[in-house]
């Protein structure tokens, strides 16, 4: 017999019992529905962090100022004043191979006034190159430069929620004249949007200016120290050798001893985005998991029903036997009844995956189909079908002619 | 003539509990191209066992037996089936059709299995359907036919593969006399048609219509009686 021809022959046996071959896929189309949803879901989830972690920057290294002990209380990072001017000048100079910027972060918080309106953000102090760190470009007008950076100019760029609250959606700001602390800023640029953090800030809730006038305008008067923070850009695939070179340095120039605890402490975003993504990967593994195992169940109920069948059919069988098929024959008849069973499971399974995962997305669950995973879940139902059909169809083929015809 | 099926001291045992019983006893037997045979005997003589060895159902436990010439008490179950499925033509008792299966369709199961093509499968199935005055009912499943036309579909599926050897188990036994008397005259036509038949049954009347009757008891051959079979006339029966 031809593939086709076993096909048809499955097919009308199948058709005969039309509600229980439909109820045995049920097993499998929950299986493989829960599989696809759980997956998607997972994969939602992770590439939601990876793009929030994108979003930060690519290669990005923060370097915090460390802690203060004072009276046995220690102050978390960023409580002390650790980082100076010339440490960020020694990493821009020194370390020229593996870091390719270095910026400085001053914050303050503050209300920035427009003509009309007023909004309270964050305020940054910092350079030109944390634009280029942190792969942010203007939608609208540009950056601020060296030369504002130089003469202390009085320019700000801001974020495109800052630039919605304050001019309204769809308005050009540029050129528009904004007040900090009660001084005039020229808007330069709006930023791109960026989204949320992995913390979900809203990264565009913020505005930038130059460093210099920061410390003059926003912080009255140059200090010695950088108190926010300092972003670093490694130079593609340097990050771990910036970050040991960074601390290197930063202890050399602080005069640690061996032994002493870092005054600084230096965040890796790759690390940290691949910890997130690892934490939500071994949810999604252990939600498909518990999946596959309704899989599994699905398996042995098409093993249950193939198993009743073959008895069901046993003088169909002697007959089969008696006017010449072949042992194979039968087990292949049987076989590819189970596996047209598990298919079609695999295929309506998919669909309501695929369902699943668009309803899970309407109430807010990021999912992500990858086309790959559904093909897996198809190949592992068609498994299903093998391995849970095997032992009735060869219990099938094995049954004695005499027997069989005898069989009432 | 040649032997189309010969049997040298065959014996079949089956264990039951503590107990061998022997269900042939070294049974010699010869049967020709142009037999049509009756086989007679009491349940338990062992005529059921004849012919599930004759048909390639059943090995001997002891003793040979040749096919159209091929020793066959030795081959696997799949050139078992491959014989089945050439060489011999089954009709049983009970008609044994496939349910909710179209006449067609049953009768070309046996060219399924022996790779015939679809258009000419289909056509000797029609062939075969016609000749045993079934060609108005290809399409009707068995229960939709009397048992007369089941059995005749039956015959249809057993000669469609033109083998050698036609073996019915009591084909009658669920007939009433007259679509008895109708499937026995099929029979006569094969048979004068150069096939080799083979019937096993328990009524005289049946086997009145062989040209060749066996007796068996206790698992052996107690009578080979050649004899002029009575035509079997489907007018006098009405």
């Amino acid at each position: 017999m031809n593939p086709l021809q076993i096909l048809r022959v499955a097919g009308r046996a199948l058709m005969r019992n039309k509600l229980r071959s439909l109820l045995t896929t049920l097993g499998v189309v929950i299986g493989v529905g829960a599989v696809i949803a759980m997956v998607a879901l997972g994969e939602g989830a992770r590439a939601k962090v990876e793009a929030s972690f994108a979003s930060m920057g690519a290669n990005l290294l923060i370097v915090l100022p460390g802690s203060v002990t004072s009276g046995g209380a220690r102050g978390g990072f960023g409580s002390a004043s650790t980082l100076t001017w010339d440490d960020l000048r020694a990493i821009q100079n020194e370390l020229g191979s593996s870091v390719a910027y270095a910026a400085p972060q001053l914050r303050a918080q503050g209300q920035v006034v427009s003509e009309d309106t007023n909004w309270s953000t964050s305020i940054t102090g910092t350079s030109p190159d944390y634009f280029l760190i942190r792969n942010w470009a203007c939608t609208d007008g540009t950056t601020f430069s060296k030369s504002d950076v130089e003469g202390s100019n009085k320019v700000v760029v801001l974020g495109a929620t800052v630039a919605e609250n304050l001019f309204g959606v769809g308005v050009s700001p540029v050129g528009e004249t904004v007040r900090i602390k009660n001084n005039p800023f020229t808007v330069v640029g709006v930023l791109a949007r960026k989204g949320q953090s992995p913390m979900g800030q809203d990264y565009d809730d913020a505005t930038f200016v130059p460093y210099t006038t920061f410390q003059t305008k926003v912080q009255g008067g140059p200090q010695k120290f950088i108190a926010g923070g300092i972003f670093i850009s490694a130079a593609p695939g340097q990050v771990s050798r910036a970050q040991e070179q960074v601390s290197a340095l930063l202890r050399d120039r602080h005069r640690l001893g061996e032994g002493a605890d870092n005054d600084f402490s230096i965040r890796n975003m790759a690390e940290m985005a691949s910890e997130q993504q690892d934490s939500a990967q071994t949810l999604a593994i252990l939600l498909a998991s518990i999946a596959a195992v309704s899989l599994l169940v699905g398996g042995i109920g098409i093993m249950n029903i193939m198993l009743v069948s073959v008895t069901e059919r046993t003088r169909e069988i002697g007959i089969r036997m008696a006017i010449g098929a072949r042992p194979r024959d039968i087990l292949l008849q049987f076989l590819v009844e189970a596996l047209t069973l598990s298919m079609l499971g695999g295929v309506l399974g998919l669909g309501l995956g695929i369902g699943g995962a668009a309803i899970g997305a309407k109430f807010g669950w990021p999912t992500e189909i990858q086309p790959e995973v559904a093909m897996v879940a198809i190949a592992f139902s068609a498994l299903v079908g093998v391995v849970f059909g095997l032992y009735p169809a060869r219990k099938a083929s094995q049954l004695d002619p005499i027997e069989a015809l005898r069989f009432e | 003539m040649t032997a189309v099926m010969k049997l040298e001291k065959v014996v079949r045992t089956y264990v039951m509990g503590d107990q061998t019983l022997r269900a042939l006893d070294e049974v010699d037997f010869e049967a020709n191209a142009g037999d049509l045979l009756a086989v007679m005997g009491t349940s338990g003589s062992g005529k059921s066992t004849l012919m599930n060895v004759l048909g390639c159902l059943d090995r001997p436990t002891k003793g040979r037996y040749l096919l159209a010439g091929e020793e066959v008490s030795s081959m696997s179950r799949d050139q078992l089936a491959r014989v089945r499925n050439k060489t011999i033509g089954f009709v049983f008792q009970s008609f044994n059709l496939l349910s909710r299966t179209s006449a067609i369709e049953n009768v070309e199961l046996p060219l399924l299995y022996g790779g015939v093509p679809t258009a000419e499968r289909h056509r000797r199935a029609k062939e075969a359907l016609e000749q045993v005055g079934l060609g108005q009912r290809l399409d009707h499943k068995p229960n939709q036919l009397s048992g007369g036309q089941q059995q005749r579909v039956a015959i249809a599926r057993a000669i469609v593969g033109r083998p050698k050897v036609v073996l019915a188990d009591e084909p009658t036994g669920n007939l009433d006399s007259r679509t008895s008397i109708e499937v026995m005259a099929m029979f006569q036509r094969l048979w004068r048609e150069g096939m080799t038949v083979l019937l096993v049954t328990h009524e005289p009347d049946i086997a009145a219509y062989a040209s060749r009757v066996i007796t068996m008891r206790d698992g052996k051959i107690r009578s080979d009686v050649k004899q002029e079979p009575r035509v079997a006339d489907v007018e006098e029966a009405a």
